[in-house]
């Protein structure tokens, strides 16, 4: 069986990471396995764990109030699960849930803010690594917001 | 690629006389008419393009061919209801007539792209303009590189050719795509924007051409996902739409920026249009 060394090197989120850097996360990082129907976590449970997908898929649903769930994207291998551990209050604001067996890489948000607070230069490597992926999205909700395919 | 008929270049303005063989509801507001000539045969035409269907007493609107150039006696047309014009000719019956002048317009490049991969991305409605070029790639398969077809619906229960395209999902030879951008739990499948299949899809960007068709804000973030790719933009071809009113390059209703969507187009070069697409009114 592969190292989690070995694996976190092969993600591509971590392409081009120092191997010293590497350590660092791999410090706070252990392996997760989710079955077809489980939560990977709840809406307003602690952030206190994000997921960088390996193999399967995740649906992220958000429920309205007094209306039935909605999925709102689903992510795949080499994607990451969830923001919410960068900012305070370091809660979830949906669900996420493994549409197959789903495994991936869980990194302990704790651990890794407070590296990042003690090495900046590790702090600013995962802020790089981020924010394309935050613009990513928020460029994708826009294009939904906009229901491009509805009547207009 | 001109119309053929000679009939046609004869009174571009002349509309021929057409029967509702055959009609198909494919969603709730969009339904497929299989129209045949009155006399003579249908012209010939080219994947990617549209004529101008007149429903009597209301008007007359552009609507992209959607079926097989190949296949078939009749004009396959898929057309949403959103409209006067639209709704009369979704409610037609079959039997009922209506005139048609065409086809016009530019086409996919289906012959050109031979030897590369293709990448066909379409959203919504986008996808009937695009399925006469995808049957002609299928029919010819031998002939391209890898295909790729990213299809994104609203939801899963406003999809269009849901049957067709598991029929195509089942072929081995072709990698097929599909998101919705909202869905409920008992969805599977994938949730997002058309966009971000993108960079999944497995196609050489140096050696593929693109094929987009769908609303025009859908068609810029692909234009921009497919260039994040490493594809040039002249390889990238969107279908256009503007309202038309002659079809022939004549009245400058469908201008845009300094080309007619009618004669020019539909279907351009994102390197000759990419420009436009940003400016607000054209
Ligand atoms: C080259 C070309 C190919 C086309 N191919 C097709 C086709 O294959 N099938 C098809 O159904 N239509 C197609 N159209 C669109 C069609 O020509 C009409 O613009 C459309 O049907 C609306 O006409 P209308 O007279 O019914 O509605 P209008 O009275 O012109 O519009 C009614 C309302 O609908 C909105 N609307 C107009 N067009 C659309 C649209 N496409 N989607 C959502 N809302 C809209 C308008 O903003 C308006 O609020 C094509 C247009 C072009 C230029
Ligand atoms: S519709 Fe008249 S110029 Fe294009």
């Amino acid at each position: 069986m592969k190292g989690l060394d070995a694996i976190l090197e092969e993600h591509p989120f971590f392409a081009g990471f120092a191997p010293p850097h590497m350590q660092l996360i791999a410090g706070c990082a252990r392996n997760r396995r989710f079955d077809e129907g489980e939560y990977l976590f709840h809406e307003g449970d602690p952030a206190d764990e994000f997921f960088l997908i390996r193999h399967g898929r995740v649906a992220l649903d958000i429920t309205p109030p007094g209306r039935d769930p909605i999925v709102f994207e689903t992510l795949g291998p080499g994607e990451i699960v969830g923001a919410s551990w960068l900012v305070p209050p370091y809660r979830w604001m949906f669900d996420a849930r493994a549409l197959e067996v789903v495994r991936a890489i869980g990194i302990d948000a704790a651990c890794l803010r407070g590296k990042c607070d003690a090495d900046h230069d590790l702090g600013y490597q995962m802020m790089m690594r981020f924010l394309p992926i935050l613009v990513k999205r928020l460029h994708a909700t826009r294009l939904q917001i906009l229901d491009v395919y509805g009547r207009h | 690629m001109a119309a053929t008929d000679p009939a046609v270049a004869a009174d571009p303005f002349l509309p021929a006389l057409y029967r509702v063989a055959r009609t198909r509801r494919e969603l709730a507001d969009t339904v497929t008419l299989e129209l045949l000539p009155l006399e003579g045969v249908r012209p010939d035409f080219a994947p990617g393009q549209f004529n101008m269907l007149y429903a009597f007493g209301v008007g007359e609107a552009a609507i992209s061919i959607s079926g097989d150039a190949a296949e078939g006696a009749a004009f396959v047309h898929t057309v949403r209801n959103v409209g006067a014009v639209s709704g009369a000719l979704a409610r037609m019956r079959p039997g009922a007539t209506l005139g048609l002048r065409g086809p016009f317009g530019t086409g996919w490049p289906v012959a050109a792209a031979e030897g590369a991969d293709v990448v066909i991305v379409a959203g919504g409605l986008g996808l009937a303009p695009l399925r006469p070029a995808i049957r002609h790639i299928l029919n010819h398969r031998r002939r391209y590189g890898r295909v790729v077809l990213l299809f994104g619906s609203r939801n899963p229960g406003e999809m269009l050719f849901r049957r067709e395209l598991e029929r195509w999902r089942q072929r081995l030879d072709v990698e097929i795509g599909v998101t919705v951008d909202h869905a409920d739990p008992s969805w599977r499948g994938n949730v997002g924007v058309v966009p971000s299949l993108i960079r999944h899809a497995s196609f050489d960007p140096h050696e593929a051409v693109a094929f987009v068709c769908g609303p025009e804000v859908m068609m810029r973030f692909t234009a921009t996902a497919l260039l994040a790719a490493g594809m040039g933009g002249e390889r990238i071809w969107l279908s256009m739409e503007r309202n038309m009113k002659c079809a022939i390059g004549l009245c400058g209703h469908c201008q845009f920026g300094p080309t007619f969507i009618c004669k020019d187009g539909p279907v351009m070069r994102h390197d000759v249009i990419g420009g436009l697409l940003s400016v607000r009114e054209i």
